[in-house]
């Protein structure tokens, strides 16, 4: 079996704040293989960005506590020193962010901040550096990029922006690629632009990719396995068919209700999950996500579930339910109209 | 870009127009000051203030006697001021290198070190430095200028003159450029550094607080993503973009300066720079004087408020009109 | 106050809003328009919930914000509850905005941080004199239990809730006053998807307790499909499609529907890789130059020569359902036959006679 590329071994994450000690994430672990594309989804708060910041060492609050390891390719990322961290990043895993109207400079132009990135990993002489930032603006799609690479970002519309990141991105080859909800703040056709113009690019490009969302419908198509988070935790984990098809968590079950489908009879309800997400200062005893379940019962007050595989390889769930309590349930909360439920 | 050219100028030009307007009437319609009698003199005899008035116009309507002065302040150039008697114009250019070797020198200096404190405040964060910077800033804007030279010339020009330390000094007064270089520096040693402290202050803070600021922009965030040094994230990212409020203010204070208002300044120092010129034509109600300093300060502003909104479209592409 | 039982709540025809573009050195001259809005006619029905959905800078905002007229409409009429709002001043607008009111898009930007919760909610009531403080808040707090928050978050700060209270905060301010009309202007465009569904329910119950109609804008045909009775696609500032819901799934007939349909993401691996991805090319143009003929040509597969010299008219296909397309999809000939065009609703400027007369072949 093939080193992992990214394992992330029982990560935590706290902040230290006025009002306590905030455990962002609570414990997590998992693996990104070579060229795998993993779907990490949650809502927000659920700790899913301040995971992917971590491996990235972005962090700049003074107030953060780590514990855990974080391997890369063997070497453990959080014992590196600053300046082989620096190297890593941009060069081997790089990020795109939710917000592309503001995640470029606006005073320098496109082709300036791909050129420095390229400069800053790659000896390249300014001619050079130009001409591979004209290839990258053309492969994610940009019209006329021998001019538009002397555009500032302000003259690109949100979907644009977002295809300069991640040309910006994908710029020195990354083997890893963590996309931090890229699509979350564009249109729906956009958003549809960016996640073929990522599938398209993963392949051409070979990189790993983790995406990281709020919205499973995004994941179905692009996605190898998939991550659900939960006030800092991983309740339910598993490949795209057992997620989709199989899911074995209550909250899992919620995000899916939640999203109207094209595919399905309009419902009558939108199966929402009530609530909001816990505060992450003072967890409660038991199962995080009770307050919120229509399906507790006693023993989810007390016992913490533990994340195990109950129903089938590489499918991990962290849930007090027996596995045919399970699939009952789940019909009647996700297809309330299918099922046939008093 | 033209358009801009263009509706500035238009619109310097009409400042003055309303300005100098205003300060005739103000100045020279005020009931109760009798410019003939001003200019006349000691005692004078009703037929000499009578001639005064006939040989300045003074008897004229009053649009002809705004448009007398006008000509004589900017095409024959021969306005006389009513105290000393000799032409205005060229005391005022007289004045200029003055002000402005005072005002350059002070900016310099104020510039390099309100960036070198903001910075240093903004990057020690977190530590004791921080505060501290912050609370030295603060006096240096509390210290009243005249207050201050008036230290400083205590200890530079009475006190410790003789000392090793400022025996150097020269009295106070300006010497040219031209003349002797040494000695204008040492000259204007003082007046930069006391001008400078309340500039640093307020600067390092206005700095240090849009450091801050930009720190938490999501493309800070992406710079370090990049993989680029944290020095260059500063200096390239997050001090660039901090620079654009920085550069409009100074902008707009150098300009007031170099209009006069370096005066408090030029008192205490004893330099005949624009400012000194200004008040003591206002102290003896040299109405020439005024009306000709008034309209230098309000070409000046107003042509600094002009150069910083282009230099703000060069530093900001997204004002810029497309 | 008089109103028309039966007829439409709201009426707009022929809508136009352009924003002018000025140039120039002393005065000011108009240069160029954004055709943000250009000649829409349209009802919304009382009671019923219609669904405007379009890509951004499609104009479906500013024709939102014309309908509670935040802005002056540039020509055209919008009638609502039988009063002609066009060219009303403010002052007599005043009355009429009891009944007319509007939820916002960005639920961390429309609540003023400095106000408290109960004092947002309130301000409608204490603008138009309504009860003395008691009452005032009596009723903010029933409304605030209404959609969802507790009573004592009366004396709260905005900051210190979610997206998603936040957007619930606004939703009982624009209910305040009992208004007929609801605009909600994508009101659940910046929430994650679970609290999406949480403020979607919300305000399908609260549309039966209050009777309310809304106008749901969005750029996402999913979201619009659950709350939506009749749903109107926009493009660039016109209307191109209106159908009863449910239909406009089955059978969207312009080109640029099925485009949107095909980019709602389908939660379900198989059947979105079974799929057939309509990815429409780069951005939508610009609203200062729109293209010629039919506005969406340069990004349409179906396209031919006419599509780019005449814009084609609305044109009804039965049951309500209008398309302004030159090659209509999911129309057979039998139907094209019977179609007529909407005379009434067809902007001025597209060609009137230009009623289809083949379905669309798709180009190789």
């Amino acid at each position: 079996m093939a080193e992992p590329l990214l394992e992330v071994r029982d990560l935590k994450v706290s902040f230290r704040t006025e009002d306590g000690i905030v455990h962002a994430v609570d414990g997590i672990s998992f693996t990104v293989a070579e060229g795998e594309v993993v779907g990490i989804v949650g809502e927000s708060g659920s700790g899913k960005s301040v995971t992917m910041m971590s491996v990235m060492r972005l962090i700049t609050d003074p107030n953060v506590i780590y514990q855990g390891e974080i391997l890369y390719k063997g070497r453990d990322l959080m014992a590196l020193s600053r300046d082989a961290m620096r190297k890593v990043r941009g060069e081997e895993i790089s990020m795109i962010f939710q917000d592309p109207m503001t995640s470029l400079n606006p005073v320098y132009t496109v082709g300036w901040q791909i050129e420095e990135q390229l400069k800053e990993h790659y000896e390249l002489t300014k001619g050079q550096a130009r001409r591979r930032a004209t290839e990258l603006l053309a492969q994610v799609g940009i019209p006329r990029p021998e001019q538009r690479i002397d555009d500032y970002p302000h003259q690109f519309s949100g979907g644009m922006r977002q295809r300069v990141m991640i040309a910006l991105a994908l710029s020195c080859n990354p083997d890893l690629l963590i996309a931090d909800e890229p699509t979350t703040a564009l249109d729906v056709t956009i958003q549809a632009q960016i996640l073929e113009l990522i599938k398209n690019l993963k392949r051409d490009f070979g990189s790993a990719v983790t995406l990281i969302t709020h919205d499973l419908g995004v994941v179905a198509d692009i996605a190898d396995r998939i991550l659900v988070m939960y006030a800092g935790r991983i309740v339910e984990e598993g490949s795209k068919e057992q997620i989709f098809y199989d899911p074995q968590h209550p909250y899992t079950w919620g995000l899916l209700g939640s999203i109207a489908r094209l595919d399905r009879p309009k419902a009558r309800r939108l199966t929402a999950i009530a609530g909001q997400p816990p505060s992450l200062i003072n967890r409660p005893q038991g199962c995080s996500f009770r307050p919120r379940c229509p399906q507790a019962f006693d023993r989810c007050r007390v016992e913490d579930p533990h994340l195990t595989s109950k129903v089938g390889e590489g499918h991990l769930d962290a849930c007090h339910l027996s596995v045919e309590d399970k699939r009952t349930r789940r019909d009647a909360t996700i297809n309330p109209e299918l099922a046939e439920t008093a | 870009m033209l358009t801009f050219v263009v509706r500035r100028l238009l619109g310097l030009v009409a400042v003055m127009f309303v300005l100098s307007i205003l300060v005739f009437l103000i100045f020279f319609e005020t009931p109760g000051v009798d410019p003939a009698r001003l200019m006349a003199g000691r005692n004078p005899s009703p037929q000499t203030i009578a001639n005064i008035r006939h040989e300045f116009g003074l008897d004229r309507p009053l649009p002809v006697r705004y448009a007398l002065m006008m000509k004589r302040m900017f095409i024959t150039r021969d306005l006389i001021s009513y105290g000393s008697h000799t032409k205005v114009i060229p005391e005022i250019l007289h004045a200029t290198p003055v002000t402005l070797s005072l005002v350059f020198g002070a900016a310099i200096i104020w510039v390099v070190f309100s960036i070198a404190l903001g910075l240093a405040a903004a990057v020690l964060r977190g530590t004791i430095w921080d505060p501290l910077l912050m609370v030295l800033a603060l006096i240096g804007i509390s210290m009243p200028v005249f207050w201050l030279g008036e230290i400083v010339n205590l200890f530079t020009q009475s006190r410790w003159h003789n000392s090793f330390l400022f025996s150097w000094v020269p009295p106070l007064g300006y010497t040219p450029l031209t003349q002797d270089p040494v000695t204008w520096f040492e000259g204007l040693v003082f007046p930069w550094l006391t001008l400078s402290v309340l500039y640093v202050g307020f600067y390092a803070r206005v700095l240090r607080a849009n450091l801050i600021e930009t720190e938490n922009e999501d493309y800070v965030r992406t710079a370090r993503a990049k993989g680029i040094s944290e020095r260059r994230v500063l200096v390239k990212h997050n001090l660039r973009t901090s620079m654009i409020t920085f550069v409009s203010l100074f902008g707009l204070d150098f300009g007031i300066l170099v209009a006069g208002g370096a005066l408090l300044t030029e008192v205490v120092f004893g330099l005949p720079g624009v400012g000194l010129l200004t008040y003591n034509s206002l102290t003896s109600l040299d109405l020439p004087v005024i009306m000709a300093t008034v309209i230098y300060g309000a070409f000046f502003i107003t042509l600094a408020s002009a150069l910083v909104d282009l230099l703000y479209a060069w530093l900001d592409p997204r004002v810029r009109p497309t | 106050m008089s109103s028309n039982n039966g007829g439409p709540l709201l009426q707009a025809e022929h809508v136009i809003k352009y924003f002018p573009i000025k140039r120039g050195i002393l005065i000011q001259r108009e240069v160029a328009r954004v055709h943000a809005v250009d000649d829409v006619s349209l009802e919304v029905r009382r009671g019923e919930t219609l669904g405007l959905v379009g890509e951004s800078g499609c104009g479906k905002s500013t024709l939102g914000r014309c309908f509670v007229r935040l802005l002056p409409l540039t020509d055209g009429r919008l009638v609502f509850d039988g009063h002609d709002i066009s060219k009303l001043s403010a002052s007599d607008m005043r009355p009429l905005r009891r009944e007319l009111q509007i939820i916002f898009q960005d639920p961390y930007a429309s609540l003023n941080p400095r106000k408290r919760v109960g004092q947002i909610v309130g301000a409608p009531l204490a603008i138009h004199d309504i009860g003395d403080r008691k009452e005032r808040k009596r009723q903010v707090q029933e409304l605030l239990e209404k959609v969802g928050l507790s009573p004592e978050h009366y004396n709260r700060y905005p900051h210190e809730f979610s997206g998603g209270q936040r957007q619930r905060i606004g939703v009982a301010r624009a209910l305040a006053l009992r208004p007929k009309l609801v605009i909600a202007d994508e009101p659940v465009s910046a929430l994650d998807v679970s609290i999406q569904a949480q403020v979607i329910n919300l305000l399908a119950d609260l549309q039966e307790d209050f009777e309310l109609t809304y106008v749901f804008i969005a750029h996402d045909l999913g979201v619009v499909r659950h709350v939506s009775d009749r749903i109107a696609v926009m493009y660039l500032g016109k209307i191109v499609e209106l159908s009863p819901a449910e239909e406009l799934y089955e059978r969207p007939i312009m080109p640029y529907t099925e485009a949107l349909l095909s980019a709602v993401p389908i939660p379900d691996p198989r059947e979105s890789a079974a799929r057939e991805r309509i990815v429409l090319e780069g951005d939508v143009p610009s609203p200062i130059n729109p293209p010629s003929g039919c506005r969406f040509h340069p990004r349409c597969r179906y396209a031919t020569e006419i599509c780019t010299q005449l814009e084609p008219p609305l044109v009804d296909y039965g049951n309500g359902h209008l398309a302004a397309c030159h090659h209509p999809l999911n129309v057979d000939k039998e139907t094209l036959a019977r179609a007529t065009v909407d005379e009434r609703r067809t902007p001025a400027e597209a060609d009137g006679g230009a009623k289809p007369t083949q379905p669309a072949q798709r180009a190789s």
